[in-house]
Parts: C-alpha cells; sequence; structure tokens
C-alpha cells in the first residue's frame, strides 16, 4: 500500500487515520551489498507507541533494513545505503552528526545473542549505561534489576549475578541482550527474531514486555512467526526479495492483504 | 530421485561408513602418534638446554655470585650483580619504549587502519623490522645515539631493542583482536558507545591472551639479545652509574664469560645463563599472574595451566 508523506510534518494520512505521529521514516532506501541490492526502495513510517511486525521469507532482506535504522551499516565496509532515515525529524545519516547520538535512542537486539563474553551477566546488562558514564552503584542495581525482569531472566539470574554471560544457555543469553538493549532506555527499539531461540513461555513473557513498552516506546519486530506478529504488533509489514510488497494495520494485512503474494505467504503457502 | 532410488542410495551410503571406520581409526591413531612424535622432537632440545643450564649454572648459584661485582677471573669470585641490574633495567625501559607503541600500533592496524594504504605500509615496515638483524638495529642505535651524544647510554640499548620488540608487540596485538568476533564491536556500537570506548572496553578484554602471549614473547626475545646492546650499552664490570655510562647486562657478561678459556668462567657462564632463564621465567609467571588469574580464586594453578 502506498504511504503518501505530507513532507516533514510527520503525518500520514492514506492508511491510518490522520494525525499519527510518526517516530521514525525512511524514505526511498536502498541497500548494497557490493553489487547485491539487498533492499529496494523502501518507504516506510513507524508510528510513535506502537509495534511494528516486518514480515517475509528468509533473505528477503529484513536485518538488511532493520540495520539501517541505527546506523548498524556503518560497521560492515561493503555495505552501502541510500535514501534517508528520519528519528523525530532527524536525519540519521546526517554526515555532521555521529551516529553514537542516534544509537543511544535506538536499541537493538541482533537475531543471534551476542552478550560480551568477558563479562558478568550483571555487567551485561549495565554494559551501555556503565559504559556511556553512569556509575551510581544504585541505579546500576536497580537498571539490571528491572531490565532483567523486564527481559523475563530475573528470577533466573538473580543469585548468579556475577557469573560469566557465556554460562548461560542460548534462550537466557538472548533474554540478557534483550535486557541489556532496554538498559540505555532507547527510545526505538529495534528487535531481530527475539523469540526465535525461546521456549514458549518465555517468548509470552517477551510479548507481554513488548505490550508494556509500546506505552513508550516504537518497536519495530522481525519475526518469522505469523502468530507472534498478529498478537503483539499493531502494524505489519511484508517484504519480499528486498522489497516492501505491503504495509497496514496488523488486522487489515493479515485478513484482507492487498497483494496476492502477501495473502500467500501470511496464509503459509510459502516462505 | 525416486523413494526407493534414495532408499537405495542410503544404503549405499551406509555401507561406505561401515568399511571405512576400521581405516580411518587406524589413520587416526597414525596421526595422532606422529603429531605426539614431533611434538617430543621439539620439546627434547628445549629440556635438554634447559637441563644444562640448570645442570651447568646451579653449581655457580650463590648470593655473592648474584649481587657482587665480577672482579678479575683468578683473583677469586665472578659475580654477575651488574648484569641483573642491567637486564631488569634494559628489559623494563625497553617495554616502556615498545610496549605502549607496539599494543597501540596494533590497535590502530586492526581496529582503524583497515585495508587503508597508510596501515600496509606500517604492515610492511614492521615485518621488515622483524627481519633485520638486530646486529644492524644495534648500529643503527650507535649511529644514530652514541655518537651523538658521545657517551654509551643504556636508552641506546632500549631504543635499539624496542625496534625489536614493537613489531612483535604490534602483529600479536592487531593478530589478537581481529580474532574477536565482529558481532561484539556491532553490540557494543548498538548500545551507543563510541569507537574507543568498544575497543578498549569491549574488544581489548577478549583479546587479552593473545597480547599477552605477544608481550612476553617479545621480552623473551629481547632479554636474550646479545648482538644490539654491544655497541650501545657496551657491558660494565660496575653497577649502573647513571643514564650517561655504561652498562652491564647479562646476555653480554654470558658472551664475555663464554670467550674466556678458565673453568671458573665457564661454570659462571652457566650460572648467568640460568639466572637469565630465571627471570624470563619469572616475568612471565609474574604477568600472567597479573593480567589472567581467575578472579574466581584459581589461583596460580590457573596461571600455570593458561
Ligand atoms: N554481510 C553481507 N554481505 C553480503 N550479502 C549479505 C550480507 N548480509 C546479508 N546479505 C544478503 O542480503 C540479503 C538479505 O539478507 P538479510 O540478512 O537481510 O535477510 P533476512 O530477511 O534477515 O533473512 P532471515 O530471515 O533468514 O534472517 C540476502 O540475500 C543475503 O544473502
Ligand atoms: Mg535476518
Amino acid at each position: 500500500m502506498s504511504t503518501v508523506m505530507t513532507d516533514r510534518s510527520a503525518t500520514i494520512t492514506t492508511i491510518d487515520k490522520p494525525q499519527t505521529r510518526y517516530k521514525m521514516r525512511t524514505e526511498n532506501i536502498n541497500i548494497y551489498y557490493g553489487k547485491t541490492h539487498a533492499v529496494q526502495d523502501l518507504t516506510l513510517a513507524f508510528p510513535e507507541k506502537s509495534v511494528t511486525a516486518l514480515i517475509g521469507p528468509s533473505g528477503c532482506g529484513k536485518t538488511t533494513y532493520l540495520r539501517c535504522l541505527n546506523r548498524m551499516h556503518d560497521m560492515t565496509p561493503d555495505a552501502k545505503v541510500e535514501g534517508r532515515v528520519l528519528l523525530d525529524g532527524a536525519d540519521l545519516y546526517d554526515k555532521r552528526i555521529d551516529p553514537i547520538y542516534h544509537r543511544r535512542k535506538v536499541g537493538m537486539v541482533f537475531q543471534k545473542p551476542n552478550p560480551f563474553p568477558t563479562m558478568s551477566i550483571y555487567d551485561n546488562v549495565v554494559a551501555g549505561v556503565k559504559l556511556n558514564g553512569v556509575r551510581n552503584k544504585d541505579i546500576l542495581d536497580e537498571i539490571v534489576e528491572d531490565c532483567l525482569n523486564m527481559a523475563y531472566l530475573w528470577e533466573e539470574v538473580k543469585d548468579i549475578l556475577k557469573k560469566p554471560a557465556m554460562e548461560l544457555s542460548g534462550g537466557q543469553q538472548q533474554r540478557l541482550c534483550i535486557a541489556r538493549a532496554l538498559a540505555i532506555q532507547p527510545e526505538v527499539l529495534l528487535m531481530d527474531e527475539p523469540a526465535s531461540a525461546l521456549d514458549p513461555i518465555a517468548t509470552q513473557k517477551i510479548e507481554e514486555t513488548i505490550e508494556e513498552l509500546k506505552k513508550d516506546y516504537c518497536i519495530i519486530i522481525v519475526t518469522h512467526n505469523m502468530q507472534q506478529a498478529v498478537r503483539c504488533s499493531d502494524y505489519t509489514g511484508f517484504m519480499y526479495l528486498g522489497k516492501l510488497v505491503e504495509h497496514g494495520k496488523t488486522k487489515q494485512v493479515f485478513e484482507r492483504p492487498v497483494d496476492k503474494l502477501t495473502a500467500k505467504y501470511v496464509q503459509g503457502q510459502f516462505g | 530421485m525416486t523413494y526407493t532410488d534414495r532408499q537405495q542410495k542410503r544404503a549405499e551410503i551406509r555401507a561406505m561408513f561401515k568399511s571405512n571406520v576400521r581405516r580411518r581409526l587406524w589413520v587416526d591413531k597414525i596421526v595422532v602418534g606422529t603429531v605426539i612424535v614431533c611434538a617430543l622432537m621439539a620439546i627434547i632440545p628445549l629440556i635438554w638446554i634447559l637441563g644444562t643450564a640448570v645442570y651447568s649454572g646451579v653449581p655457580a648459584l650463590n648470593w655473592e655470585f648474584l649481587t657482587g661485582k665480577p672482579g678479575a677471573v683468578g683473583a677469586g669470585q665472578i659475580s654477575i650483580g651488574p648484569a641483573i641490574q642491567g637486564t631488569v633495567i634494559i628489559i623494563a625501559l625497553t617495554s616502556l619504549i615498545g610496549l605502549p607503541i607496539g599494543i597501540m600500533g596494533g590497535i590502530y592496524l586492526s581496529e582503524y587502519g583497515g585495508n587503508s594504504r597508510f596501515a600496509k605500509q606500517i604492515r610492511f615496515f614492521m615485518d621488515v623490522f622483524m627481519q633485520v638483524p638486530s646486529i644492524v638495529l644495534g648500529i643503527f642505535a650507535f649511529l644514530a645515539i652514541v655518537l651523538t651524544l658521545g657517551y654509551y647510554t643504556v636508552w641506546a640499548g632500549a631504543i635499539a631493542l624496542s625496534f625489536i620488540m614493537f613489531p612483535i608487540v604490534a602483529r600479536s596485538t592487531e593478530e589478537a583482536l581481529r580474532m574477536v568476533p565482529w558481532t561484539y564491536r556491532e553490540a557494543g556500537a548498538a548500545l551507543g558507545l563510541s569507537k574507543m570506548v568498544i575497543t578498549l572496553r569491549i574488544v581489548l578484554s577478549q583479546a587479552k591472551k593473545g597480547i599477552l602471549t605477544g608481550v612476553l614473547l617479545s621480552i623473551s626475545r629481547v632479554g636474550g639479545e646479545t648482538a644490539p646492546l654491544i655497541m650501545t650499552i657496551l657491558g660494565s664490570n660496575i653497577f649502573f652509574s647513571g643514564f650517561d655510562s655504561s652498562t652491564d647486562a647479562l646476555p653480554l657478561r654470558i658472551w664475555r664469560l663464554s670467550l674466556q678459556p678458565y673453568d671458573e668462567a665457564r661454570i659462571a657462564g652457566w650460572g648467568a645463563a640460568l639466572t637469565l632463564v630465571i627471570i624470563i621465567f619469572a616475568i612471565h609467571l609474574g604477568v600472567r599472574y597479573f593480567f589472567l588469574r581467575d578472579k574466581s580464586g584459581k589461583g596460580l594453578r590457573g596461571v600455570l595451566r593458561g
């Protein structure tokens, strides 16, 4: 579905009530890995206090797109990003601004868990705050408990906070990474298949956390799990071969998809 | 492929596995055996050298030998006090110059330089330095420092040796940093950390072991060098007396003693060699204990095991 931007006023009129506030928008994003054109002309906007799910078959460019939202591609020498990404109206790719200013506002949970191996569980959670200069022990303690609770890990690790993070199981590590991302108090949260390594109960807890966080945050979640997209997202974007095929309210995308391809995908006929 | 085709194929493949197992196990044993033999062949000379140093050197060791000044041969005790002192000073000064440059250079090459032309040039020059015969570095330091200043100085020796030290440290630091998976740098960046914080607080701690290995290797290498010292610190019979005069060092002392035809000197030479080995070994243990000590309290045993 086409999205008509009324230029910089950050409102959008076609798919939603007028006057929806958009936290983040991308305009005509193209991403290349060398000659591979991994994301093609992608224009999309993410409303404030809402969850947007990105779905699509493996290799369609979801991770690649997500990574441009916090300038993570700056870390990959052979990746090239074209287009504009606006956070509260400010261009993320403004050459004059160091990406770290935006990255502090945009938390990210990676597809594969990657807790810092030389740090304890505790230090992993507060790595972002501590290394950004917060030293107050009481505040750090508070952040650790709060974020681990939100990531549904507290009960399991509250007695072993000083243990190395690598001694946790894969799913526990992923929840630790969620806590770590929450600890920097971001305004936007990018989650790349956060629940793919989790059991159903932990998954449910993470979804509850997402539900709660969305009261303040703008959340963008990549998922292969259709039910998850239906359960916890307000908007859904369907990507295929690097393009955004359809975008709209989750209910609409799943129940009355406009595009045939979307219909097939959400019905599980390919992917 | 039809179902029956595939079924048949599966059976065939399994049959292949089975007839292979015996031979595989044998090949395995032969390979492991060969590896062990090779390892022994590498270790035996080492043990031999160490054994000889201990066997021949221990008789020389006593308090006077380790702390006194070297007298004339035949006029009583030969001692190596100044040489020990000089070696400790020279290792310390060389590390003072070589380690910061080496470690920072390695960080630059791995994290900032990448494949830029400048980084490639630095790598090239370091490889050249690693292959320059150490006596050439000694001559260089002699010409550039000793002749300019007009006196032998321990600094000249330390500078010559730091040219040996820093390429080793820089290259091993670079390698160790490159081994750290990229995803941790990304995770750090995603937390809004600056590149320097990511490098120093997240990446470096994961590369600690590899960096220390390079540092210790370079210290051993530098501690045993003789050639660059001949023309820079000269050697001396008295204790350290300032940065504007000649200084003694164990390798120099060993070399001088080995040139003398007396039994007494020969024994003292072995004693000095053993002392050098002990000093290097002590530095290794100390550094590893200090930096790699297991915080959960396995103590020295964990350090020895690495
Ligand atoms: N670092 C890279 N270098 C080169 N090509 C890449 C790189 N990362 C991804 N690609 C390519 O870009 C395309 C999109 O990959 P991406 O990881 O974004 O897919 P995805 O939608 O996240 O898939 P999945 O659901 O499997 O995670 C793929 O064709 C992939 O081969
Ligand atoms: Mg992906």
